[in-house]
């Protein structure tokens, strides 16, 4: 089945190698990282995807949580929660079809960030449904699509969410373990509110 | 071993805020942990840390090759409980600790790697001896460091001792750039702390949890304790003999769980596993609730996992939330530490009568005792078996025992009885050959009151046969017995059983060990017959320097009984009733 991690880590150099690496020695690969800045300074933020078993999860969250540069880690697994992805793809144009893309632009709700004679870029957010639908389109004429880029995923949880782990940081407490778990039922009870 | 200076600035260092070069700061900071040892080999890149050495309390043993100063200071750590220390300069001096890492790693043992690195200026750029070391120990560190500026340090070897001690126990490596040696910093010891330990958010063993345990204790009718290295670790032995005695369970114990429990308790079954005692195996299989205490259910004690305990229920109580259902889905996880868990478990268990359980694992012994070779009458044929009875019973099971692996390290777990924790010395996981000879002298270091003895094969021993030089050097008394049967013995075993005694690449010629322990300047005797086995021994002992025995033993003995890859645990390879080897008129 499809995981989905979604953890906060110190902001240092080897981090990502380190994560990565669990991966690699599982013979996992991974369908899809993302890495940013998060609300908390010092701490990143990733959104990681990949396929393995379903019991798998729960070990490879316990081995992403021994790594000491982990802070926290969330396995969304089947819980509520948004995931979108950004998706840059330059296309070729001409004055003929020009109009033909702004139209399907507009269809997908995406928008034109640059635009010169030859090409012009669309910016596209959504699900990956939604993304593989525009390049889809894009590519019955062949030859149109130039580049594409995308971001992989970024997941949020529904609803007010926040780790005990992170809650024990915000609250200067040394002992985490003391809060109560945070198990993928809290997010469903989150959605209500 | 030696004396030091000890400077009243050492300390002071400690204690008002001082500065000093990065070399001097990670002394003092290793002074502050409470090192008094430490094993290396010096290089370019280190060379300022060697040359700051002498002004700190601490002794240095020159090893002769890194690997050795890593299995030194994981054998310190194993016979103490205390953190090892080994330091190696850039390049080939870092990778040829990595064995010795990962040897710490599979056995989760704390110690602490300090490699030297090129200048943070050239890093990266292939320079002379330089290499990604912390690249190449990632996935066999519990965490590294790569350390480019002299304040940094102070608080990277705080935090690596925390992280080597914490929770599960590993190895840990900090690499230092030259320069960062070389400059200076503030250094400032209680600022150095590092922020205190978090527990792992899925480390967790509720009330419910504790009820059911107990629960499936209670109603239990079969049940077995697997005993672990995790309580050593944990320093859990008396909850554990506490849990056996009060509920009447038998306990069975891993290879690192020899001296968790005493050898001579009546509800100590012995070892179980691929070379287990067969009562024990068959007790597993035949049990209704295991209780697996700082263990991690190895293949090496599984057999094949489909048919490995199906009758049972099984409680896990483990530090490391990442073993929980990975090889065995147990029932009840328990993830803490063990006797913090137990203490909370102990109370809930009453007084239990378990004789008829207990009868039935006697019987089910039946014949073992008669097909044990040991008991078998001198036939003129020197077993390892008997060199190793010998040498516990003359030894009164007190000496700490460091072996390497293969056959001789199976006859040992069998044959020499250990009563107390860290009285073996052995590496399970990785099966690190070369490993007794350096570990030995790591764990004389750190028990200088006890007896050690190596017990190596005739290969294993000579990959690491260069460290008996440093036993002269360091003038340390060490009792080596070498198994020497010709043969690399545990793969000319596995080609006997499985590969039609194509016996390839496994014999092996070696030097006369005598004569190469006397060219160290150390004593030695080669031992033939079993008749002249004891008196071998006693001299050994009593001999004032480190002594060799080389013992020619019986060429083609096999390990029984065993458990071959694939198969169920309860289906051993048991030992011949009648094998050829052992015949002889007295046999009768």
């Amino acid at each position: 089945m499809l995981h989905t991690f979604v953890a906060y880590v110190e902001d240092l150099p080897g981090v990502l190698t380190r994560v990565a690496s669990l991966f690699r020695r599982l013979n996992i690969n991974i369908n899809s990282l993302t890495v940013g800045r998060s609300e908390r300074s010092g701490l990143s933020r990733l959104t990681l995807v990949c396929e393995a078993s379903a019991e798998a999860g729960d070990r490879i969250r316990a081995s992403l949580f021994k790594l000491e540069n982990v802070v926290d880690v969330d396995d969304i697994a089947q819980a509520p929660a948004v995931t979108r992805e950004l998706a840059l793809i330059k296309v070729a144009t001409t004055p003929q079809n020009r109009s033909q893309i702004f139209d399907l632009v507009e269809v997908f709700r995406a928008r034109i960030v640059d635009l010169t004679s030859e090409s012009l870029m669309i910016e596209l957010t959504g699900v990956e449904s939604k993304i593989e639908g525009l390049i889809e389109v894009l590519r019955e004429d062949e030859g149109r699509i130039l580049e594409i880029c995308r971001s992989g995923k970024m997941t949020m949880r529904r609803g007010h969410h926040l780790s005990s782990v992170v809650r024990a940081m915000d609250a200067g407490l040394a002992e985490p373990a003391d809060q109560p778990p945070d198990a993928p039922e809290d997010s469903a009870a989150g959605e209500l509110e | 071993m030696g004396t030091y200076a000890t400077t009243q600035a050492s300390n002071a260092h400690l204690t008002t805020p001082t500065r000093l070069t990065g070399a001097e700061i990670l002394w003092a900071t290793l002074v502050g942990e409470g090192v008094t040892d430490v094993f290396g080999y010096p290089g370019g890149a280190i060379l300022p840390v060697y040359d700051a050495l002498r002004k700190f309390p601490i002794h240095h043993t020159l090893v002769r090759h890194e690997q050795g100063a890593a299995h030194m200071a994981d054998g310190y750590s194993r016979a103490s409980g205390k953190v090892g220390v080994a330091i190696a300069t850039s390049g080939p001096g870092a990778t040829n600790l990595v064995t010795g890492i990962a040897t710490a790693m599979l056995d989760s043992i704390p110690i602490v790697c300090i490699t030297g690195n090129v200048s943070s200026k050239v890093l990266g750029t292939d320079a002379f001896q330089e290499v990604d070391i912390t690249g190449i120990t990632l996935p066999v560190t519990k965490h590294n460091f790569l350390i480019s500026r002299a304040e940094d340090i102070a608080p990277a070897v705080r935090y690596a001792f925390q992280i080597a001690k914490s929770a599960r126990p590993g190895p840990v490596l900090i690499d230092i750039t030259k320069d960062a040696q070389q400059a200076t910093a503030l250094f400032d010891y209680e600022a150095a702390r590092p922020r205190p330990h978090r527990d792992h958010p899925m480390r967790k063993f509720e009330d419910s949890s504790l009820a059911c345990a107990a629960e499936l204790i209670r109603s239990a009718k079969r049940p077995v304790i697997l005993a672990g290295h995790g309580i050593i670790e944990s320093g859990a032995m008396e909850q554990v003999r506490t849990l056996a005695e009060r509920a009447q369970i038998p306990v069975g114990l891993t290879l690192l769980g020899l001296g968790a429990f005493p050898a001579s308790h009546p509800l100590n079954m012995g070892m179980m596993g691929m070379h287990g005692e067969a009562w024990v195996n068959h007790a597993i299989q035949e049990a209704d609730l295991l209780i697996a205490c700082g263990m991690r259910f190895d293949d090496r004690v599984t057999g094949t996992l489909a048919t490995y305990a199906t009758k049972a229920k099984k409680i896990h109580i483990e530090v490391d939330p990442a073993e929980i259902n990975k090889n065995v889905k147990v029932d009840v996880a328990l993830v803490g530490d063990l006797s913090e868990v137990l203490e909370q478990l102990l109370p809930r268990i009453p007084g239990r009568d378990g004789s008829a359980w207990l009868k039935t694992i006697a019987s089910i012994k039946g014949d073992a005792a008669v097909r044990d070779i040991k008991n078998l009458p001198d036939s003129g044929h020197l077993y390892a078996a008997h060199v190793i009875h010998d040498i516990w019973r003359i030894t009164g099971g007190n000496a700490i025992v460091v072996t390497d692996v293969g056959q001789h390290q199976m006859w040992e777990a069998q044959y020499y009885h250990h009563e107390q924790p860290r009285s073996l010395i052995t590496s399970g996981g990785l099966g690190t050959m070369g490993f007794a000879l350096p570990a030995a002298i790591g764990a004389k270091f750190a028990r200088p009151d006890k007896e050690v003895w190596v017990i190596a094969g005739d290969g294993g021993f000579q990959m690491t046969a260069a460290e008996l030089a440093t036993i002269v050097q360091e003038k340390i008394k060490i009792n080596i017995a070498v198994i020497n049967n010709g043969y690399l013995g545990m793969v000319r075993q596995w080609q006997e059983f499985f590969y039609e005694r194509n016996y390839e690449a496994t014999p092996m010629v070696s030097p006369d060990f005598v004569k190469l322990a006397a060219a160290h300047g150390i004593q030695g005797l080669t031992v033939r017959t079993r008749a002249e086995v004891a008196e071998a021994v006693n001299a050994a002992r009593s001999a004032p320097g480190a002594f060799l025995l080389n013992f020619k033993v019986e060429k083609e003995d096999s390990v029984y009984p065993m458990v071959s890859t694939g198969s169920a645990l309860h289906e051993m390879i048991r030992r011949p009733g009648k094998d050829s080897l052992v015949e002889s008129p007295d046999d009768k």
